[in-house]
């Protein structure tokens, strides 16, 4: 479609077009009693501690948009790189697409220089984008990863502060989180008793917070590896409806059975070259 | 990436200037091709980022080399600047697509992903822009 007023292509990036156009849309809406629709959020409880050998992190799996819960299983810790995950909390789309965006500068990155990245880069390039866009982007991160320096723990808010702590919670539950942390963090722990701790912080989070439920997900990096258990805890009120609802085959019966071959007999034959060259 | 020493450089960033006025032929409004006006759609950003990306790239351009210049002295930006003007000028005509090889080789921007390269790609855009009026507005004709 040519039109004649398009002096210059457009810029890439976020377009501005229609703001004036959706705010008069939303007054019209308000008045009319219909609401627009809300973005999903994460309203979560994500947490993380430092241990001895590595971090580990935990996360719920509830994903609400308004006073509905949009996703019973959602999976709010994000791969960064082989040795750093990424919790996230807020608006849902904007953790998933911020932390897309930083894995695949990471992995740009490496790629470059064969080294494998630290944590203090993913902390700077997630402070940098998210500092540019002052607070629109709704995503409040922790960040924890294993690298030559040790096991390190940050986290990000929306507006592009950060923070590096031994233990930390986020979400709309962290306050419940925290409590637990604060009261049975030891510097050092063992693995596994980490990992209850965690469990613990994200189970209060869940039982204190309307925000947050359904199962648990922890993932714990060390210096060997990374094992993402997902659900660590599944809550019992399980969503009992099977997401595939095909038949396996040998379902039916088979009572009979006829082939009848197809006989072809060959009319005409041609060879076209194909020129190759 | 960021330098950092914001502040000692926010001398040098780009001034705030209206939102896009279309002017015409004598310094009017062009009604036929950009539509009604009003001053404060001229004036006001609709949206709170809108002033600060539009001057973003500018704006850290400025920075960067206010900083080199700082560190390495005048020869440094006027090597790179140079480098970018002559890379800005082998783009093709403005209505099809240049692929900007090497101005983001210069740039740094063939080893990063931003948004710039997800949202809004001019080669799916879905507007088409008349050669001829696009020639005339590149070579200030218009």
């Amino acid at each position: 479609m040519a039109l004649s007023n398009v002096v210059e292509t457009p810029a890439s990036g976020f377009n501005f077009e229609n703001v004036s156009r959706n705010v008069a849309l939303e007054g019209l809406l308000e008045g009319g009693h219909t609401k627009a629709p809300k973005p999903m959020k994460t309203g979560t409880t994500i947490a993380g501690i430092v241990c001895k050998d590595g971090v580990v992190l935990g996360a719920d799996t509830r994903a609400t948009s308004g006073e509905v819960v949009a996703d019973k299983m959602c999976a709010k810790i994000h791969y960064i790189s082989p040795n750093m995950y990424c919790c996230g909390a807020g608006t849902a789309a904007d953790t998933e697409k911020t932390t897309d965006l930083l894995s695949s500068n990471l992995t740009i990155f490496s790629m470059n220089s064969g080294r494998n990245p630290r944590v203090v880069m993913a902390v700077n390039i997630l402070q940098d984008m998210l500092f540019r866009y002052r607070g629109q982007i709704g995503a409040s991160l922790i960040l924890g990863g294993v690298d030559c320096t040790g096991n390190h723990l940050y986290t990000v808010g929306p507006y592009g502060s950060i923070d590096n702590v031994p233990y930390l919670a986020m979400g709309s539950g962290d306050l419940a989180a925290l409590g637990i942390l604060e009261d049975r963090f030891k510097p050092n722990m063992e693995l596994e008793e980490a990992k209850q701790l965690v469990r613990d912080a994200i189970h209060s989070g869940i039982m204190s917070d309307l925000g947050s439920g359904n199962n648990i997900d922890i993932c714990v990096i060390t210096k060997q590896g990374v094992d993402y258990i997902r659900p660590y805890q599944e809550s019992e009120y399980k969503d009992k409806r099977q997401r595939r609802y095909k038949y396996r085959p040998g379902t039916t019966s088979i009572l009979t059975e006829k082939i009848v071959p197809l006989e072809l007999e060959v009319v005409q034959e041609t060879v076209q070259r194909m020129d190759t060259a | 990436m960021n330098t950092r020493g914001l502040r000692s450089q926010l001398k040098d960033s780009v001034p705030v200037t209206g939102m896009g006025q279309q002017v015409g032929a004598y310094g009017v409004q062009d009604t036929l091709r950009s539509g009604f006006s009003s001053v404060k759609n001229e004036l006001l950003p609709s949206h709170a980022l809108e002033l600060s990306e539009k001057n973003f790239q500018l704006n850290q351009d400025k920075m960067n080399f206010s900083n080199l210049r700082n560190i390495q002295g005048l020869h440094a930006p006027l090597k790179l600047q140079m480098e970018y003007r002559a890379a800005r000028q082998i783009q093709r005509l403005p209505f099809l697509q240049s692929s900007h090889l090497a101005l983001d080789t210069l740039k740094g921007n063939d080893e990063s992903i931003s948004f710039e390269d997800i949202l809004n790609d001019p080669s799916q855009s879905e507007m088409v822009g008349e050669p001829h009026i696009m020639m005339e507005y590149k070579l200030g004709l218009m």
